[in-house]
């Protein structure tokens, strides 16, 4: 087993080496633009940029001409919320979409409401999925889009996006979700899921940063956007800018394994994920999954051990990078706004840690890190005066803190 | 982010963890800090009622590793004060000694805060356990 181990792939994977190797001539010899239609150069370019957009289409259902590249799903995000809005203006002007969502979703929404936009965030219930009688009820005449997440990025709990996808068609307002944790990993079709606009990332499935794509339906309805990069007119006048064929050759790539691979990868990775929790729940009392065990991602567990705060947790385990949700860990200071959202209290959004399985994760390196953590939340623990005032009896949530 | 090598010490080999018995008279008792913040600190320290001298500190925290080095020095620097000396400690000697970045101090403001609140905590026991000190209390609260 080599160290350090990464169970962090969430936050990013590693490039396939076939994914790579598939990349590498189109930096070198077939280094032309597929704007170039008046030679050999330029063909190979287009030819490859073809062939990728129909491997991400296939993944996700699509047809080929409904995928727009982009430089990742951050602006995919911003592309579809911005794009939309500022085509439909006539419409309406109101978004509904839901605290837990990623800050590329959120701040865009945030930016909107700035120039005069309304939005509605609605909140997630325990489980952290939104109650879709809230949904329903936030619609009014002026809703021009729903923008909700397929997989949340820290607690990988799914939201109900095919029903969100049948309540949207029926009020004939455009759904937008954000899938880049869920595409590659689980099954996702825009048309089971209704959906019109969705944002996906290569390196999150083993592909390169710097890639990712916006599908945007074409027929029932077809769905126009406001372009955000203004330009030579490139991916339908919808995304201007010289496309990165490498890139998109990898993100192509990725696709075909993911699709490829995806039932074999699932079970392996349910399978670690259940060896993961059953284990901290062997060796540990007061441990706390944040999120619906149920409709989550098979790769994803996300742990509050009470009383020990993450940050220190993670400096136990200088070897394992995984990420926590402690506000130490956080540029902002604040911590997770996810795991606030459902409500548990921040103290235990103090002590979680998101452990992201993936594709070279292995049982041995399970077994490592469950092992090490469960010294380490033992010695914390010891050293934790809330662990010591629960074991005398004291009840917290009745002391008086000094915030500070 | 990197840990100064006296932060991952203090971490690794915490100085002087655990608790003395809180309802002794000699024993003052500082908790500061809130759960939902992400660190909470009890410190406590054991004074000598003839020399006014510090003769055993401990301590327990609920934080980050800045927070729990910030403690343990505390702890380290305590033992063999007075009272007054003890109180003349400041974050700042905490930041410097520890080498804490800037999102980092208030780990060190804590501290202070605990040995404040250890000493407070002890001269008002000192106070309440003088003889006729529960009619004096109840004319003349103290702050």
């Amino acid at each position: 087993m080599k160290l350090p181990i990464y169970m962090d792939y969430h936050a990013t994977t590693p490039v396939d080496p076939r994914v790579l190797e598939a990349m590498l001539p189109y930096f070198t010899e077939n280094f032309g633009n597929p704007a170039s239609r008046n030679h050999a150069f330029g063909w190979a370019a287009e030819e490859a940029v073809d062939k990728g957009r129909k491997q991400v289409a296939d993944l996700i259902g699509a047809k080929p001409k409904e995928i727009i590249f982009t430089s990742g799903a951050t602006e995919a995000n911003n592309l579809a919320i911005k794009g939309v809005v500022e085509m439909y203006r006539e419409k309406g002007n109101h978004v509904i979409t839901c605290v837990t969502e990623h800050k590329a979703v959120i701040d865009t929404c945030k930016k909107l409401e700035k120039q005069g936009g309304r939005v509605t965030y609605l909140p997630v219930q325990k489980d952290g999925r939104i109650d879709l009688d809230e949904l329903r009820a936030a619609i009014t005449d002026k809703t021009i889009l729903i923008t909700i997440m397929t997989a949340n990025n820290e607690i990988g709990v799914l939201q109900p996006v095919t029903e969100i996808g049948a309540i949207a068609k029926e009020k004939g307002i455009l759904f937008h979700t954000d899938a880049v944790q869920a595409v590659g990993k689980v099954p996702f079709d825009v048309n089971q899921v209704k959906a019109d606009l969705v944002s996906l990332s290569a390196h999150k499935m083993y592909g390169p940063k710097g890639v990712g794509a916006l599908y945007v339906r074409r027929r029932n309805p077809r769905v126009l956007l406001a372009e955000q990069i203004s330009g030579g007119g490139h991916e339908r006048g919808m995304r201007s800018g010289t496309l990165n064929v490498p890139g998109i050759v990898g993100l192509g790539k990725a696709a075909e394994i993911c699709q490829a691979d995806m039932v074999s990868d699932t079970a392996r990775l349910l399978a670690l994920r259940e060896r993961l929790n059953e284990k901290f729940h062997q060796n540990l009392d007061e441990i706390y999954i944040n999120g619906s065990m149920e409709h989550r991602l098979p790769h994803n567990l996300n742990i509050s051990f009470a009383y020990v705060e993450g940050e220190s947790l993670l400096m136990g385990i200088a070897d394992v990078a995984v990420s926590s949700g402690s506000a130490c860990t956080s540029a902002s200071l604040e911590p997770s706004y996810v795991l606030k959202a459902l409500g548990a209290g921040d103290d235990l959004a103090h002590s979680s840690i998101r452990f992201g399985l993936g594709r070279w994760s292995t049982e041995e390196e399970v077994d490592y890190i469950v092992d090490k953590l469960t010294n380490v939340v033992r010695r914390l623990r010891e050293m934790s005066p809330l662990y010591e005032m629960v074991k005398e009896g004291v009840d917290l949530s009745k002391m008086q803190w000094i915030a500070h | 982010m990197a840990y100064s090598d006296k932060v991952i010490d203090h971490y690794e080999h915490p100085r002087n963890v655990g608790s003395l018995p809180k309802n002794d008279v000699n024993v003052g008792t500082g908790l500061v800090g809130a759960p939902e913040c992400g660190d909470v600190m009890k410190l406590q320290v054991q004074i000598n009622p003839e020399t006014g001298v510090i003769d055993d500190a401990k301590f327990k925290t609920f934080g980050c590793g800045s927070a729990i080095a910030s403690s343990s020095l505390a702890t380290e620097w305590l033992k063999g004060k007075t009272v007054d000396q003890a109180l003349a400690i400041k974050n700042t000697d905490i930041v410097t000694e520890l080498a804490l970045p800037p999102v980092k101090i208030h780990c060190s403001v804590l501290a202070e805060d605990a040995i404040k609140a250890a000493i407070e905590d002890y001269k008002k026991k000192r106070e309440e356990s003088k003889p006729g000190a529960a009619v004096g209390a109840h004319a003349q609260p103290s702050a």
